[in-house]
């Protein structure tokens, strides 16, 4: 299994596009035409959803102008956010964005989703209903042809799909040792520091980790402490099961249906078992 | 757009046109026209996939840029015209207005060739960096900046800028902290590294020319020929003349004169004329 430049069933996308959220200068321009609810900023923390009532009388005492130009901080701010593919926190958004238009806030989550989807065809995904997360997912068909324009390469991508690839093939979980050893077969040693990954333990369990693409999780009663590993939520939304096994198909020389188990899963309901968009979720 | 009303004057004809009816055609022309251009004002898939494209590469040539759009249009079945390319960026812009970001397009100072770069316009500081690099490296990234704008040559060596970290204000930096920077300003595309000297990118030029011409109004130099802020440049050795030409600006200027004057003050041009250099012999970047 080669990891190298592109591949053509990651559905990510990497920005290089580089900006701070603009919370800090948009405020110089807000101009407030009623009164909006004082909210004291410490308790983003118990945000509660405001009713449709609620939301219906807050936009009528602002401009359309006003809704627009906070739609467009909060899209900016995850498209910053998105850029190291780490995800947006609710709480996050409203303290340091949101913040005093708390009370139409699914108003300007449904606009910016609209954004994300009409301008970069992007898909607004909550991964976590819980603890209200948020990432972008990309919402174009992967094409037929590869694109003219070479992007540029990200080996961390390509190391990344080889361990979900392992982890899919074995049925959705595999104890940490599997896929230390993978590494090494493709001369990637978790112990040694490496040359483009630094280090790659820490890539693996903590990077990789944070931005929800890999679950590492304790094996309970295991002596010494051992670690099995799953699918984040950013793969699930954003990784082609059936891609994959397209690719073990050309690998192998086999029908990847002979893999009957994964086949199945690869081309189970499509939503059965991504996350909702947060449009739809009226969250 | 213009083809499409021209053909319908085509069709329609005219005789002996009464007043009520030609005011009638040009008016269903007008209406016409404008459901045709409000048509390629719509976003499609097509041009999401451009802006996508724009997002992961940051900045693309000209030659590049055009390829995309046809890619884009004909794997999304949307209508293509060759000389649209404007308009199809255009479309994108009004979308990406609000958040203030825009494709803008310059030339490199290097091979004269036009590129587009995925700009911020929000930010009129260089903060727009901000999220991926600590104080005292922007503190130092200023620092090469100034040493830039203010030589001759739009040139920094690396002395100079390790030099610069003795009057930093902020943590200062060791030799190999610098380097390391640099290393990363090159490959975040806001420098260009030759030979241990730093330009400002192409891209770079791109998305800072507002900040740069309000930060150093007086130190500028502005190209006689396209009017377009100008770092590496020849200079006409005139001290009553001293106007700016870029190195490509000059090889177009001056291509297939035997004797290069001055387009100012009429002066012998006492520099080495560069070749004008065409896209497909050009390498990468």
């Amino acid at each position: 299994m080669t990891f190298g430049d592109s591949l053509p069933f990651m559905r990510c996308v990497a920005m290089t596009q580089r900006k701070r959220p603009s919370s800090t200068q948009s405020s110089s321009q807000r101009r407030h035409t009623g009164n909006l609810v004082a909210q004291d900023e410490d308790d983003d923390a118990t945000f509660t959803q405001p009713s449709t009532s609620q939301v219906q009388r807050g936009l009528e005492k602002l401009t359309p102008a006003q809704v627009d130009q906070k739609t467009a901080e909060v899209v900016q701010y995850f498209l910053v956010k998105d850029q190291k593919k780490m995800p947006v926190r609710r709480a996050d958004l409203v303290k340091h964005v949101v913040k005093d238009y708390r009370n139409i806030y699914p108003e300007i989550l449904k606009r910016a989703a609209r954004t994300f989807d009409q301008v970069f065809g992007l898909k607004l995904v909550e991964i976590d209903p819980k603890n209200k997360m948020y990432i972008l997912v990309n919402n174009l068909e992967t094409p037929d042809k590869a694109s003219p324009v070479r992007s540029p390469s990200n080996p961390k991508m390509g190391l990344l799909l080889a361990i979900l690839s392992v982890i899919f093939m074995k049925g959705g979980v595999v104890r940490e040792n599997l896929i230390w050893n993978t590494l090494r077969k493709l001369r990637v040693d978790p112990g040694e520091k490496h040359e483009e990954f630094g280090d790659v333990r820490k890539m693996v369990t903590d990077e990789f980790v944070r931005q929800r693409y890999l679950e590492y999780v304790r094996i309970p009663h295991t002596e010494p402490i051992e670690h099995e590993f799953r699918w984040g939520q950013r793969a699930d939304a954003e990784v082609s099961k059936a891609k994959i096994l397209e690719f073990m198909g050309e690998l192998h020389e086999q029908d990847p249906k002979t893999w009957t188990q994964q086949y199945r899963q690869a081309h189970s309901l499509p939503n059965s078992s991504q996350a909702s968009t947060s449009s739809s979720s009226q969250r | 757009m213009a083809s499409r009303s021209s053909s319908s004057t085509a069709a329609g004809g005219s005789d002996s046109p009464q007043k009520p009816t030609k005011t009638k055609r040009t008016r269903r022309k007008r209406r016409k026209a404008r459901a045709v251009g409000d048509m390629s004002r719509q976003m499609g898939e097509s041009h999401r996939r451009f802006l996508q494209t724009m997002m992961v590469s940051g900045v693309i040539d000209e030659q590049a840029a055009k390829a995309l759009y046809q890619y884009c249009c004909e794997t999304h079945h949307t209508q293509y015209a060759p000389d649209k390319l404007e308009d199809f960026i255009d479309t994108i812009n009004s979308r990406l207005q609000p958040m203030f970001m825009q494709i803008r397009k310059g030339m490199s100072e290097n091979n004269g060739l036009q590129y587009y770069a995925l700009v911020n316009m929000a930010e009129t500081d260089i903060t727009r960096m901000s999220s991926d690099y600590a104080d005292n490296e922007l503190e130092l990234f200023r620092k090469t900046l100034d040493l830039i704008v203010c030589s001759e040559n739009g040139k920094a060596s690396s002395t100079d800028i390790l030099n610069s970290t003795d009057s930093m204000t902020t943590r200062k930096m060791k030799k190999s902290e610098t380097e390391h920077l640099l290393s990363r300003l090159v490959h975040d595309k806001w420098l260009s590294e030759k030979r241990g000297e730093y330009t400002l990118s192409t891209r770079c030029i791109i998305e800072m020319e507002p900040y740069i011409r309000t930060m150093y109004q007086d130190h500028i130099k502005v190209c006689h020929i396209c009017r377009n802020i100008a770092f590496q440049c020849q200079i006409c050795e005139n001290p009553t003349c001293g106007i700016k030409i870029h190195n490509p600006c000059v090889a177009r200027y001056f291509k297939g004169k035997s004797e290069p004057r001055c387009p100012s003050c009429d002066d012998f041009w006492p520099h080495e004329i560069p070749e004008v250099k065409r896209p497909h012999s050009q390498s990468r970047r």
